[in-house]
């Protein structure tokens, strides 16, 4: 991990010494333990605040949307899942956009951590072999890396960046094909269970669009939920409104979803989000053959038709 | 007087038959504040809450008053909460919180009587914070883990037991009416020495911190703070003296009511004008607001920092952009006059 952070400094003090990009967007180390925070460097003496390690959850694709000038970004492989999907809807010209990429074994869940020490307060954690050690006060506790590994990275089959302009580490290796099995789950429950389980999930949710804001497909210049005329969900947090509200997002990201996690990962409240996510993204694969951002040359899924195109959705007589 | 750990659940049954009694319950791996309705849902086991108890005195979505029309006329019934309720485990820092709320809904030009009505017929019962976290930093914001301002009880954790202080009337009434034993010198020598145990080891310096805010609206420094942020209400919603809040009408038919939610300065619907023109354009002015609204606006009104230094906004940004930093760079920053 320190070999890969040395060696990303290395690249964006290159590029910006050599005018070949204004910017970098990367990672910085964070303030708090196993947090790292995204970074902007514009100049090649502050390459040496970027960093890497199993914390940078967030995706990056967010920062890149319409910008000026030349930039250059740290990607992982969901990152560039998502440039990908934004270059085919003309929010990133991909002229303009050096990719960094990184091969990517998995982000470390927050959640995961706070639930291995009992929600008491992290103070500190290394990196030991294939594990972590949890420091907190009085106590620590070693936790094999796995364990800890994020469920969205954990059936990850891009972890190795699918675009790039150079990738620096080495590849990772692949996973087998995603079963989704969480989503059958989900489909096996009956329809009073599902709902209650939906209930039970977004009772928690207190609308502070994290998982929206932190989403790089969610860009629309006015979300339908900020709305009011016509307003098409409650503005006061009713769990209804709130699954209303992800129903909506979820939806209107068809074909479009990368399956990063970003939403998930930023959740306050430790919603589980990917639980619907993950049903649209199986519908597309399932439906249509479809998956986002691996290709540069396939359009997304609902911008496009083919005469083989399924028609369940059609009433047959 | 004191309270044995083993008894606390049956003392909390009592109060429940009572009042509305509001305590942390664990919610996965986290706390939140909730109104149970017997002592055994309360686990006292927490540090901070994920999002502080403001929400039982400002509740994120309230109804103000509802209306009907009908042939005879209009009808129109306001929404006044005044049960009586406990709020039993509350953290010093959340306490400052509301007094600090106080100056905003209780002053010379506005009182507010949904939040002042709750205010009246509440009871707040400290828990004095033997374990701070590493992102508390409430001792640098006038206040501390054994702060007993603006409680009426204070309890403090000896082990088996709870050394219990009454610091007013109504707490004073409250120790009458669970008849509560008295503590021996030994637990009160407990309560003592985790007072002296408790130690907040993260220091926010704001000296000067007023006066370079004074003159930097026009500042070259706010162009930086935001570019990471993602616009989101994770820190608002989680701050124990954020309080802007938006009105909206929710109507079906000729029936319908009026509704007070929380809103965010962090949102640009916030300052949106129903012309289509937005005074905050863009993240800078948002998170600008933000940080002046808390360390400069706030202290110009009230005397004192919108901030109670219990790091909710820190652990629970997505992008872990933490105040602390913006302000030791707003420290740091030079001086200079806005031209």
């Amino acid at each position: 991990m320190q070999k890969l952070a040395s060696a990303i400094q290395d690249v964006a003090k290159k590029l910006l010494e050599e005018n070949k990009v204004d910017l970098v967007v990367g990672f910085a180390g964070g303030s708090l333990p196993l947090r790292s925070t995204p970074c902007f460097i514009r100049n090649s003496e502050e390459a040496a605040k970027l960093t890497w390690d199993y914390s940078c959850e967030n995706n990056l694709a967010n920062y890149l949307r319409k910008r000026e000038g030349k930039v250059a970004v740290v990607a992982k492989g969901c990152d560039v899942r998502s440039i990908v999907a934004l270059i085919g809807e003309n929010q990133i010209n991909r002229d303009n956009l050096y990719i960094i990429g990184i091969p990517c074994s998995g982000m470390v869940d927050r959640l995961k951590v706070d639930e291995a020490v009992e929600g008491k307060d992290l103070l500190a954690a290394e990196e030991k072999a294939d594990a972590l050690v949890l420091k907190c006060k009085g106590f620590e506790k070693e936790v094999k890396l796995d364990e800890l590994m994020h469920d969205t990275c954990k059936v990850c089959r891009y972890g190795n960046p699918v675009v790039y302009d150079m990738i620096i580490g080495d590849a990772v290796p692949a996973r087998p094909e995603d079963n989704f099995a969480d989503v059958a789950a989900f489909e096996a429950l009956s329809p009073a269970d599902r709902k209650a389980a939906l209930a039970a999930e977004f009772s928690k949710c207190i609308r502070c669009y994290a998982c929206r804001n932190a989403c790089p497909m969610c860009y629309c210049t006015e979300c339908f939920v900020d709305c009011s005329s016509p307003e098409w969900v409650k503005k006061s947090t009713d769990v209804t409104d709130n699954i209303m509200f992800q129903a909506g997002r979820v939806f209107h990201s068809a074909g479009r979803c990368a399956d990063c996690g970003a939403c998930d990962r930023a959740c306050p409240m430790g919603i589980n989000l990917r639980g619907m996510t993950r049903k649209m993204v199986k519908e597309v694969k399932d439906l249509f053959g479809h998956e986002t951002g691996v290709s540069l040359e396939e359009k997304p899924a609902l911008s496009t038709f083919t005469a083989d195109d399924p028609e369940p959705f059609l009433v047959k007589e | 007087m004191i309270i044995a750990k083993n008894a606390l659940p049956g003392l909390l049954d009592k109060l429940v038959a009572e009042y509305e009694v509001y305590a942390p319950v664990k919610q996965g791996t986290y706390s939140l504040y909730k109104q149970i309705c017997n002592g055994a849902e309360a686990d006292f086991g927490y540090v901070n809450s994920k999002i502080p108890p403001k929400g039982i005195l400002f509740p994120q979505s309230e109804k103000l008053y509802s209306y009907s029309v009908t042939g005879e006329g209009t009808n129109l019934e306001e929404c006044i909460d005044n049960r009586k309720k406990v709020v039993f485990g509350i953290r010093p820092c959340d306490v400052k919180g509301l007094l600090l709320m106080d100056n905003v809904f209780n002053n010379d030009k506005f009182q507010d009587p949904y939040y002042l009505t709750r205010r009246a017929n509440t009871i707040l019962v400290g828990m004095a914070c033997n374990n701070p976290a590493g992102t508390c930093f409430c001792t640098s914001m006038g206040s501390g883990p054994f702060d007993q301002s603006g409680l009426d009880l204070m309890l403090a954790d000896v082990g088996e037991a709870y050394v219990v202080e009454a610091l007013s009337q109504k707490g004073k009434d409250l120790v009458a009416e669970l008849a509560l034993g008295a503590a021996d010198s030994t637990q009160k020598d407990a309560a003592a020495r985790a007072k002296e145990a408790a130690e907040v080891t993260c220091v926010v310096n704001t000296e000067g911190l007023k006066a370079k805010l004074d003159v930097n609206f026009y500042d070259s420094i706010w162009e930086k703070f935001h570019e990471k942020c993602l616009g989101c209400a994770a820190c608002t919603y989680s701050c124990p003296t954020c309080h802007c809040f938006d009105i909206v009408d929710e109507a079906k038919d000729c029936n319908g009511c009026r509704v007070r939610n929380w809103d965010s300065c962090m949102f640009p619907l916030f300052t949106l004008h129903g012309s289509g023109h937005n005074p905050r354009t863009s993240g800078k002015e948002r998170m600008r607001q933000r940080i002046m609204h808390k360390f400069k606006y706030f202290v110009d009104n009230f005397n004192a920092p919108a901030c109670v230094g219990c790091g909710r906004c820190i652990k629970n940004c997505p992008v872990n952009l933490d105040v602390r930093e913006i302000l030791a760079d707003i420290r740091g920053s030079e001086a200079r006059s806005d031209k």
